[in-house]
Formats: C-alpha cells, sequence, structure tokens
C-alpha cells in the first residue's frame, strides 16, 4: 500500500482538474468513475500531477495504467527513485 | 517563481480563487468585471483553463466580444481557454473557435469549414515546422530555395483562402527553430538544413506581412526568449500532438493577448515613474543629490542607468513618460536638473506629480492632463505597499510586480508586453515632440487675452485627405483607440479601412491640423456612407489633444463642401452612447443639426445641405487630393 499521502494529494488533483469538491482517489477509481474524465483531461491531470511530484510520465507508463491504484504505485516508485539519485 | 514562463510581473491569486471563477455568470456588469480582476493573477494552467471556459461563456453574451479562429497543425483544446483569459487580462473579450485536429487546409479553404461559418475577426494559423513542407536537403542551395518557396505558396494560399472567404484579419506565426543541431555550429550556414530553412521561411513571412494588412506573432521570438529547450517536449508532441511544451501555454497566450490588445487600439499608452529606488538607489529627500546611487561608478548605480536608458528607449517610440513620487516637486526636480548621470530629464516626462497625494490620485490627474484613460497607464513602483495600494484603488492600471534586485526591473517590465505594437508610424516617432508642442501652445493660451485671439494666434491649418494606403496604419489606429470623442465608437480592421479606400460612393476624411508650432498628426477621422439622397455620418472620431479650437466646426463645412459636390441633401449624424463618450452628447446640436429621435442609448440628427452656412472658422481648411488625380493642392476658402 502507498503511503496516504500519495492518494490524498491525487484526490486535490482530481479536485483541481475537474472542478468537483466531492472526488476521492481510491485505489478502485476509473477514468469510467468520472464525469469528463476524457483523453484531453487526462493529459491535464497528469501535467498536475508530474507538477506536483516533480516527477515525468512516458507516453507508454501513461497508456498502460488501468486504474488510480496502478497510478499510485508508480508514483511511488518514481518517487524513490528520485531519492536514491545523489 | 523568477523564471520568465511563470509570468513574474502577475500577482499571486487569492486563495478563493476558484470560488471567485465558480460566481461568475452571463455578461453582467459584475461578472464582468469580476472578471477582469481575476484575469490579472499570475494562476496554474489548472486554473486558467477554468477562468478561460467561464470567460469564453461570458463573451458569447456580451456584444463587444471580438472572435479568434485557432487553424493549427497541432492539438490546441488545452490553449484555447487559456487564449480567452489571457485576451481578458490585456482589455479584450475574446471567444475563440476552435477546429478538429490537423484541419488546415480543410479549415482554410472550404468557405462552409467551422472557421468560415462562425464569422471570426481574427484567425490564428498556429503552423510550425512540421505543418509545412519543409523537407531538408543539406548542401543543396538550389533545392533548398524551392522548399521555403514551396513553404511560402503554401502558406499564402492558405491566407488567400481565408481572405476571400470574408474580411478578416489572419495572424501568422514565424516558426521556432528545432531544438536539436544536425550539425553543431554550421547548422544555420550549411543551405537545406531544418535550421537554414526556417531561417529563411522565417524571414521571407515576415517581409509579405509587413506589406499587408496581416498580423504577426512571432513565436520565432518567444521560443528563443523562454528557450528552446523549454519550448520543446518531443515526449508531449508523440503523446498528444502538442506544439509546445504545455508549461509555456500561459506565456504563448499572454502574447497572443497583447497583440489583439495592440490591434484593437488597447495597448497601454503611458508609463508613470516613480522616483525614490525606481529611477536611482535611495531617497532624494533624505540622501540628497551626492547620496543617491545613480551611474558607472556602483553596482546599483548601474542597475538604475540600466532602467532609465530602457525608459528612453520606449520614449523614442513613442510611449508617453510621466512622474508620480512622495516627494517635494522641486526636490524631485532637483534630480532631473542637476543630477550629472541622470539620463532622462525633465522634457522626457509630459506629466510630473512630485506631492504627497496618494498615488491613485495623482495616476488619475495624469491621465486626465494627458487626455487619455486610466487604463492606459502603467505604473512602475519599487514598493509592493504602493503597487497594492493602486491595484486597490484603480484596477484598470498595469502595476507590474518587480522582483527585489533593481538589475531585474527593465526586463520584468518589457517582458509584461505593455506596450506591444501592431506598426510603428511616424506619428508615434514624433509624439514625445507633439507633446512638447502642446506645453508651448499652452503658454501661448497662457498670454492671450481671449480664446478667439489665441485661436487666430496659432495660425492652423486643416489637411483633409481621403483615405489613403499610406496613412491606412495611423486611421485604423485612431479608429481603434479614440474612446472619447467618438460619436459612434465603431472600430473596424486594417482590412476594413482598406476597402473604404477604394469605395466609389460616399466620404472618406482624414484631417491632419498644423500650426504656428508644429504638426500636431492626424487628429480626425470621418466615414460618410451613401444612402441617396443622404449621406449617414458612420464615424466621426476626434483626438482630445485639439478640443475647444472649431476643428470640429471646420471639419463639417469640408464635409458639406464635399456632399454639395456630390448632390447630396442631407447629412444624417447619429450618436451612441458609451461609458466614455459623454462629451460629445451635444456635438450635433452644437453644429446646428436638427434631432430626429432620440433615447437613453442614442440619438439621430439631421442637416439640410441646401440651407447650410459655413461656420466662421479660425482654421485654413486645405484639401489635398489623391496623387492619382491631381498633383496640387488647393485652398478651399471658408
Amino acid at each position: 500500500m502507498p503511503p496516504p499521502s500519495i492518494l490524498e494529494r491525487l484526490t486535490r488533483s482530481l479536485r483541481n482538474v475537474f472542478d468537483n469538491d466531492s472526488l476521492v482517489a481510491t485505489r478502485e477509481l476509473t477514468a469510467q468513475d468520472v464525469d469528463g474524465w476524457d483523453s484531453i483531461n487526462n493529459v491535464r491531470l497528469f501535467i498536475e500531477i508530474e507538477r506536483d511530484f516533480s516527477i515525468r510520465f512516458s507516453a507508454a507508463e501513461i497508456t498502460s495504467l488501468e486504474n488510480v491504484g496502478q497510478l499510485a504505485d508508480l508514483i511511488e516508485i518514481k518517487l524513490h527513485d528520485s531519492q536514491m539519485t545523489p | 517563481m523568477d523564471r520568465l514562463v511563470d509570468l513574474p510581473w502577475l500577482v499571486s491569486p487569492p486563495t478563493d480563487f476558484r470560488q471567485q471563477v465558480r460566481s461568475l455568470s452571463e455578461c453582467t456588469p459584475r461578472s464582468r468585471a469580476l472578471a477582469q480582476r481575476l484575469a490579472q493573477f499570475r494562476v496554474d494552467s489548472s486554473d486558467l483553463h477554468r477562468l478561460g471556459i467561464a470567460i469564453n461563456q461570458i463573451a458569447s453574451d456580451c456584444t463587444d466580444t471580438i472572435r479568434l479562429g485557432v487553424i493549427s497543425n497541432g492539438t490546441t483544446d488545452l490553449l484555447l481557454p487559456a487564449l480567452s483569459a489571457s485576451a481578458l487580462r490585456h482589455g479584450v473579450w475574446l471567444r475563440v473557435v476552435g477546429t478538429a485536429f490537423d484541419q488546415v487546409a480543410q479549415e482554410s479553404l472550404d468557405p462552409k469549414s467551422n472557421i468560415n461559418r462562425a464569422q471570426c475577426n481574427y484567425v490564428l494559423l498556429a503552423i510550425d515546422h512540421r505543418g509545412l513542407p519543409l523537407a531538408p536537403t543539406p548542401g543543396e542551395l538550389e533545392r533548398a530555395h524551392t522548399t521555403v518557396d514551396s513553404a511560402l505558396k503554401h502558406i499564402s494560399s492558405l491566407r488567400s483562402g481565408l481572405h476571400n472567404t470574408s474580411e478578416r484579419t489572419i495572424i501568422l506565426q514565424t516558426v521556432p527553430q528545432i531544438g536539436s543541431r544536425l550539425f553543431g555550429s554550421i547548422d544555420r550556414e550549411v543551405p537545406g538544413t531544418m535550421s537554414w530553412l526556417i531561417d529563411r521561411y522565417n524571414d521571407e513571412l515576415r517581409v509579405s506581412i509587413e506589406n499587408s494588412a496581416d498580423l504577426l506573432l512571432d513565436t520565432a521570438a518567444l521560443a528563443e526568449t523562454v528557450g528552446l529547450s523549454n519550448w520543446h517536449d518531443p515526449a508531449q508532441w508523440i503523446l498528444g500532438k502538442f506544439p509546445f511544451a504545455h508549461a509555456i501555454v500561459p506565456i504563448y497566450a499572454d502574447w497572443v493577448g497583447r497583440l489583439l490588445a495592440a490591434a484593437r487600439g488597447k495597448a497601454r499608452k503611458c508609463l508613470v515613474l516613480d522616483l525614490d529606488n525606481t529611477l536611482w538607489g535611495g531617497v532624494i529627500g533624505d540622501d540628497g543629490l551626492a547620496g543617491i546611487a545613480l551611474g558607472n561608478g556602483s553596482v546599483i548605480g548601474e542597475a538604475y542607468l540600466n532602467i532609465q536608458r530602457n525608459v528612453i528607449a520606449l520614449h523614442d517610440r513613442g510611449i508617453i513618460l510621466a512622474v508620480s513620487s512622495k516627494n517635494d516637486d522641486h526636490v524631485a526636480r532637483s534630480v532631473f536638473r542637476s543630477h550629472p548621470e541622470m539620463l532622462l530629464r525633465e522634457e522626457h516626462i509630459a506629466a510630473f506629480q512630485a506631492n504627497w497625494l496618494d498615488k491613485a490620485s495623482n495616476l488619475r490627474a495624469i491621465a486626465e492632463t494627458l487626455s487619455i484613460g486610466t487604463d492606459s497607464l502603467v505604473l512602475l513602483d519599487d514598493n509592493p505597499a504602493e503597487r497594492a495600494q493602486v491595484r486597490e484603488a484603480l484596477p484598470e492600471v498595469a502595476v507590474p510586480e518587480l522582483p527585489r534586485d533593481p538589475a531585474l526591473y527593465a526586463d520584468t517590465l518589457l517582458a509584461a508586453g505593455y506596450f506591444e505594437a501592431v506598426r510603428f508610424t511616424a506619428d508615434d516617432r514624433n509624439r514625445a515632440a507633439q507633446y512638447q508642442n502642446n506645453a508651448a501652445r499652452s503658454r501661448l493660451l497662457v498670454a492671450s487675452t481671449d480664446l478667439d485671439s489665441y485661436l487666430q494666434s496659432l495660425e492652423m491649418r486643416a489637411l483633409c485627405r481621403r483615405f489613403d494606403s499610406v496613412n491606412r496604419a495611423r486611421i485604423t489606429q485612431l479608429i481603434n483607440k479614440t474612446n472619447q470623442f467618438n460619436l459612434t465608437t465603431h472600430r473596424y480592421t486594417e482590412s476594413e479601412v482598406e476597402a473604404f479606400e477604394t469605395s466609389a460612393e460616399g466620404l472618406t476624411v482624414q484631417v491632419r491640423l498644423v500650426d504656428r508650432f508644429g504638426d500636431n498628426g492626424m487628429i480626425a477621422v470621418v466615414i460618410c456612407v451613401e444612402e441617396p439622397p443622404n449621406w449617414v455620418i458612420d464615424t466621426w472620431l476626434m483626438s482630445c489633444r485639439v478640443l475647444n479650437r472649431k476643428v470640429e466646426c471646420a471639419t463639417l463645412n469640408y464635409i458639406v463642401a464635399c456632399a454639395r459636390a456630390a448632390n447630396i441633401r442631407s447629412l444624417i449624424g447619429s450618436y451612441r452612447v458609451t461609458e466614455r463618450n459623454g462629451m460629445v452628447k451635444d456635438h450635433y446640436a452644437k453644429l446646428g443639426f436638427e434631432l430626429l429621435e432620440t433615447d437613453d442609448s442614442k440619438s439621430r440628427w439631421a442637416l439640410d445641405i441646401a440651407k447650410y452656412e459655413p461656420i466662421a472658422v479660425p482654421i485654413e481648411i486645405m484639401e489635398i487630393a489623391r496623387p492619382a488625380e491631381t498633383s496640387d493642392t488647393s485652398t478651399v476658402g471658408f
């Protein structure tokens, strides 16, 4: 399980991008569950996340993710990797 | 937050920014005012996007909205809302019309395309090297020239296609250099490399825009300014065909906003300068002439010299300078008069307010003295508290945030682009001289015993011409930026002004006023449209610089003389109420027109040509015929 803080930060990003303060990031959440989560807003969401966590996603990574849980796991790996570099 | 791409001259938003955006609704005065305030903040791309959508919505209800169609070889969905928000930051209500991805030729050439059906006033052709037939052929000069020619022909046919469908202005982009080098240092020298092709294409494109009514958005310059490595993002292009990095969207949108504002006559006209710690280091009242830091002797002194040099450069291109400082007047002026390192002198300053009043009052006084709106002012002030006070009291004044280091003031001010221009005319260059001449005229007025003898002593001559191509840019400028002495506030683009040049019926007039002290430049524009047997006065505007000189009477004498020669029965004038033109409510009454009808928002008037007696004016009217017709000037004696 990723630490709660990643999901909390994703909740904030989701609310920011979709302008909906009732959204909550859960591991099971997918694009189908959220109104307006189309390809353009997907791009906007990843811009937010990249900026918030100071990480970059590749096109392959973005298209391979199936739900928010996988996204959170990938973020945790990237954060850990960036700590490893001296 | 000092990087250019973060728009550091803008203020950070309040914490309830998002809530305020949600409260925006339709085109009400409250929503409009709130939207304009919100557009002044430096917000992240998500909030800019949200604000842009709300503004676009309001814009669709407003009557002063202009429509911009965007045609691109890249994806523009994330750009369009940012354009609306950024345009409003510069005073333009903008509705954007997008197109499906990569439909460049279809949108430009099909008369039934989205862009053409939406009747856009402006079309932005946002095409980069990937949307042009630029195939590199390194080392092959002949083929390289042919390649550039075919790329230019391609753009030319898109332009023609868009122009043929309706009267509109096209905004063309230069192509940003690519981010990588094939050789290294010789790329731009070897003919046929992509870098070489882009350079040639951009040079030719600039020339072709100069000789047309279309506008240039110099994206190549913007890309250089932010840095090519920041501009390009290959991953984002592959992912979603985004032509440049997302982080660049806000500054790109701001550049488009400035350009549209400049084209609509809304670029700022006057830079108001604080003095202490803005033009020199230290406080003159405390430190004295010997104690302030200015000059090559110190790091701080050099920073302030740099600021002054840049301010003078702005003055020399036609930006009016004013001073607003909390100081005794003679103490403030002593620096301009006596400090050996001062580059700015009193004669550069058109309005000098050094006193102990608050800045907002001084700014209002400056605007009134210069006969311009407070929305034409920019305030350069090192003090955050003063800046905040002015922003609160006069939200329409542009007040850039400044970094703590004065070495960065000049670049920050210029980077904000308040003084963007689409043309540079001789009248612009001479603006400083005109203000000095005005000062001389004011001194003469004080010396005269009465108004009539003063006006006679000016020895005024009004040079009247039809519209012509030489003066087209200046005519367009006046049509778009004159707000007070403007009867109908009809705005026309340069293409539309060009169309008036060749119309056979009706009358177009540009009036240039010369007097004993010099040339005032072009100060009035009139357009009469024929509706047989009458002429309807579609446009009548005049510069506030020549108020109370009977210029409008002389202009009417001229119009009537032309109408008589064309067998016109009556002149029909109309007055359309706006926030700014209250001064001309009784214009037609004073000129002897008869009132036909009136209500809260407009009035219509008529003048019988046969019964008209020319008004006695202390102005000699001279008609300058077009070169094609005759080469002599005739004096129409009234």
